[in-house]
């Protein structure tokens, strides 16, 4: 009954105030002209995307904007409840952001479950045991200066999800009493995921969130690793699945992908992986056993591919450089390239049969892309051979016409000198 | 016919031969002609060899571009396509492909470098006025020629470069828009443009360039090579004729070594740099960047860039642009300002304005070049 | 001058003439006469017969140096579009169970009008078209 009350008390302004808000905020005029920390919300408030769409201070915190003695306005009468407790943070944007009818109003298409995730998550377990250490909306949105997550600014937009993450995650002093890690921030960006995000541009790279979840932020049980990367990483999920490491990999403690390629330090992964120093394989295969023996030969049929591919780009390079015409041959690398990625994939079938098929083709592609590069500089030899020719033939002309030139003109003196003695 | 009734028994089949041919084409005043045309001989002798090779290889461009013609297509979805084929798969097409580029460059140079002569030389006084102004008629047309054929492989760097070109023409007061909508066929550069440039390239100009070249070609013979006036002056004081050499054979044979020096030439450049292809324009995509036009249009270029965008209330590529044209208007009618009046010569004058545009022309291309 | 003299330099310069001339005609001969492949810009490419591609199936052709996904679609309605992947150019695929073009490398999907439906691929697939010449598939470019 109080909350209704409570409730209405609070929309009514935004229903009956809404137009006036924007005329008339004594919230904002007065809190604007104030200092440090009193002002500071009112200053960012002007780039939120609530005021734009018509909202006040009053929206959230209560209180009067129409008056301007700070007695009215700020009185518990007219409903201001002052600063938000972090532990009534979430409830509070929840009146709106749950309420579908109302988001419909504004955003149709916006999500009205947040909260109900949230309460499913660590952070709002916890938050709801009173701690509060953990995040709430404001920790990751912001309080007055909200911005949509598409805005680059906004702390979760996706190129800076991460360090709002690690404002917490990666501060010792701060994990310390959760005994949680605190090198994931530090390790993600080492990631092939955020050189997509931050040097490709890629916003489809995930990050924290993709994998977590945002509003039910939960590591992913062991369980559903695979499902997790397999998410974006479909076909090597499937050829796990169907592979000899599932079901032995399924009964330890780590999940599949981790187990080689980490979770937040995940970086490209190279044929250097499966053999020699350092490799991940030999971390349970001996070099003798037959799984050791299938990663080493698995190793060196892809670092055969990657060579020819490798071969064939430098000669072809060579070639276009001497102004010779490869474009026809580098389109075809293309192809020999998606080989080798093809090639990557089917390791995770953890059989050489697999992987032999694409790097097969592959190679077969090098070959022929090589053997374009080499008979274009073949052409080239033969182009500048023909020149020597001609440029021989050129002389001999030259020469021959010097000489006559030189004759007629040694007849043209003896000629006129005889004339000139008579 | 070639019996024995032609001239007396015992003549080589080629005298009778040469007879026939005499009968009917009246080559006996021809060749009278061609024996007495001689050409002075003294220091400045060597320049007289650079209009002969801008003739030659002007004939280089209309081969090698008539050779081009088989394969090339006017469009833009298969210029650059059409291009690529030539340089790729027909035979020696990378050989003409280049040649007809570099001769276009080199025949450009060598048309700037007989201006030069000419103007050193004083070739240009009475009465050879006309024959500098058709020269003059023929480099421009050189330039068009250069302009309209740089666009036709319809890769980026072309492309980019008839935009930046195309909207300095439309910067020109009063008729500027509607030059420019001329000869972009539309009001971007687009396939139109393509097309009418190519008609440009192949018809046009060279009609034009025909008709022009023929009267220089026929003004040169009508008054013969002009002596310098230094050596006038030298043989009237030691009261000697000036020294000839006889145009054919002696001047025609080292006119010949000179064609063939620059034929090695066009074989080294198409050899050891071969001209690129590029990638395909691309009309959506932003302009590359440092985009600029050829060399020989560099100077004026790089001077526009550097204009300040106003200068006292008129936009400073206006300034640029009339200063372009008084420029142009100002070297056209030289011959007329060169002489005072009084059958002298403004040598000095002249000498100064020739070193003065060398220099302005050579530094400001290199600097748009560097920049 | 002596005869010999002279006749060395007819030689000399009869034959470097002859020389000269003859590296230059040489080429221009071999130019004019046409390449094998006498046309330069791939605009059409026959792909097949009709009965080659069953409904709802799909196949990759080569059009000149790119691959383009030639498809059969449940309808009988032919279609075709780039094979290269917008998000990191792998080769695309038709997928017969969901009827959407599919990449295996990052999951995309493109609906049958090469719009991505899902994913990480930045830009749609670009389209060909296709007639049916007889019992000829033929994909052109799209001008």
């Amino acid at each position: 009954m109080m909350r209704a009350l409570f409730a209405a008390a609070l929309l009514a302004p935004l229903v009956l105030l809404a137009p006036l808000a924007q005329a008339a905020d004594s919230c904002l005029t007065c809190h604007g002209a104030m200092d440090g920390e009193l002002q500071a919300p009112a200053t960012a408030f002007a780039n939120d995307v609530h005021k734009r769409r018509g909202f006040s201070c009053a929206d959230c915190h209560g209180g009067d904007p129409a008056s301007d003695d700070p007695e009215t306005a700020m009185s518990k009468a007219h409903g201001f409840r002052g600063r938000i407790a972090r532990t009534a943070v979430p409830q509070l944007c929840a009146r709106c952001h749950s309420d579908a009818s109302l988001i419909g109003r504004y955003k149709p298409q916006q999500r009205v479950d947040q909260y109900a995730e949230y309460q499913t998550s660590v952070h709002g377990k916890r938050l709801a045991t009173g701690d509060q250490a953990v995040a709430n909306c404001a920790d990751c949105h912001g309080a007055h200066g909200i911005r949509e997550v598409r805005d680059p600014l906004s702390p979760v937009h996706p190129l800076r999800l991460p360090e709002t993450c690690a404002r917490c995650h990666a501060n010792p002093a701060h994990m310390a009493k959760y005994k949680l890690p605190t090198n994931q921030f530090a390790e993600y960006r080492t990631s092939v995921h955020w050189e997509a995000l931050s040097q490709r541009g890629d916003l489809s790279a995930p990050s924290c969130a993709s994998c977590h979840g945002n509003h039910g932020a939960t590591p992913p049980r062991v369980s559903s690793v695979a499902a997790v990367c397999g998410s974006c990483h479909s076909v090597m999920e499937d050829l796990y699945n169907k592979s000899p490491h599932q079901p032995v990999f399924s009964g330890m403690r780590e999940g599949a992908c981790v187990i080689c390629h980490g979770n937040h330090a995940v970086r490209r992964p190279s044929p250097a992986m499966l053999a020699g120093p350092g490799a991940v394989c030999s971390q349970c295969h001996d070099a003798e056993s037959a799984g050791g023996k299938t990663a080493a030969q698995t190793a060196a049929l892809i670092g055969k591919l990657d060579a020819a591919v490798r071969r064939s780009d430098e000669i072809l390079a060579r070639a276009a450089r001497s102004g010779m015409e490869v474009s026809e041959a580098v389109l075809e690398q293309q192809e020999g390239r998606g080989d080798a990625v093809k090639a990557r994939v089917a390791v995770h079938a953890f059989s050489l049969a697999a992987v032999q098929k694409p790097a097969e083709a592959g190679l077969a592609i090098a070959a022929r892309t090589y053997a374009a590069g080499e008979a274009a500089l073949e052409e080239r030899g033969r182009r500048r051979l023909g020149l020597v020719v001609s440029l021989l033939a050129i002389a001999i002309t030259i020469a021959g016409l010097w000489l006559a030139l030189r004759a007629v003109e040694r007849r043209q003196a003896a000629d006129a000198a005889p004339a000139a003695r008579s | 016919m070639l019996s024995s009734e032609s001239g007396p028994p015992g003549r080589t089949r080629a005298a009778r031969l040469r007879a026939w041919l005499d009968e009917r084409l009246g080559l006996t005043g021809v060749r009278q002609f061609l024996a007495h045309k001689t050409v002075a001989v003294h220091s400045g002798t060597p320049w007289y060899y650079f209009g002969g090779i801008t003739l030659f290889l002007f004939a280089i461009q209309v081969l090698t571009g008539i050779l081009l013609l088989l394969y090339y297509r006017p469009t833009a979805a298969e210029a650059y396509e059409s291009v690529q084929f030539i340089v790729t798969r027909v035979r020696f097409g990378w050989l003409i492909r280049s040649i007809h580029s570099w001769s276009a460059n080199l025949m450009i140079f060598t048309a700037f470098v007989h201006m030069f002569s000419v103007v050193f030389l004083r070739a240009y006084r009475r009465p050879r006025e006309v024959t500098w102004l058709s020269g003059i008629a023929l480099l421009g047309l050189a330039l068009a020629f250069g302009f309209s054929g740089y666009l036709l492989p319809w890769n980026t760097i072309s492309y980019f470069a008839t935009k930046v070109g195309t909207d300095m023409a439309a910067s020109v007061p009063w008729v500027g828009p509607a030059l420019a909508r001329f000869l972009r066929g539309g009001n971007d550069v687009s396939g139109a443009t393509l097309t009418r440039f190519f008609g440009f390239h192949v018809a046009v100009l060279p009609g034009i360039t025909t008709v022009v070249l023929l009267v220089h070609l026929a003004l040169v013979q009508r008054f013969g090579i002009s002596s310098p006036p230094w050596v006038e002056r030298r043989s009237a004081a030691s009261r000697l004729p000036v020294p000839q050499m006889p145009f054919f054979p002696n001047f025609f044979l080292r006119e010949l070594m000179a064609w063939y020096a620059a034929l090695g030439a066009l074989g080294c450049l198409a050899a050891l740099f071969p001209w690129e292809l590029g990638d395909k324009a691309d009309p959506f995509s932003s302009a590359p960047a440092g985009i600029r036009p050829e060399w020989y249009f560099l100077a004026p270029f790089y001077t526009l860039k550097l204009l300040p965008s106003r200068i006292w209330f008129v936009e400073g590529e206006l300034i640029g642009l009339a200063g372009f044209g008084l420029l142009a208007v100002f070297w056209v009618l030289l011959p007329f300002w060169a002489a005072d009046g009084r059958g002298g010569e403004r040598t000095r004058l002249v000498t100064g304005a020739g070193v003065v545009l060398i220099a302005y022309l050579a530094t400001f291309s290199l600097l748009g070049y560097l920049r | 001058m002596n005869r010999e003299r002279r006749s060395f330099i007819g030689w000399l310069l009869g034959g470097g003439l002859a020389a000269s001339l003859g590296s230059f005609l040489y080429p221009v001969l071999r130019f004019v006469n046409p390449p094998e492949v006498p046309e330069a810009a791939v605009n059409e490419v026959v792909a097949g017969k009709v009965q080659d591609l069953k409904p709802n199936s799909g196949r990759i052709v080569k059009f000149g140096s790119r691959p383009v996904l030639l498809i059969r679609t449940i309808q009988d309605e032919w279609k075709a579009f780039s094979a290269v992947c917008t998000h990191l150019n792998c080769t695309v695929q038709y997928r017969e169970d969901s009827r959407q073009i599919w990449c295996a490398c990052h999951n995309g999907y493109y609906d049958l009008s090469g719009m991505v439906v899902s994913g990480p691929p930045p830009r749609p697939l670009e389209g060909y078209l296709v007639h049916v010449r007889g019992d000829e598939v033929v994909i052109a470019r799209r001008t």
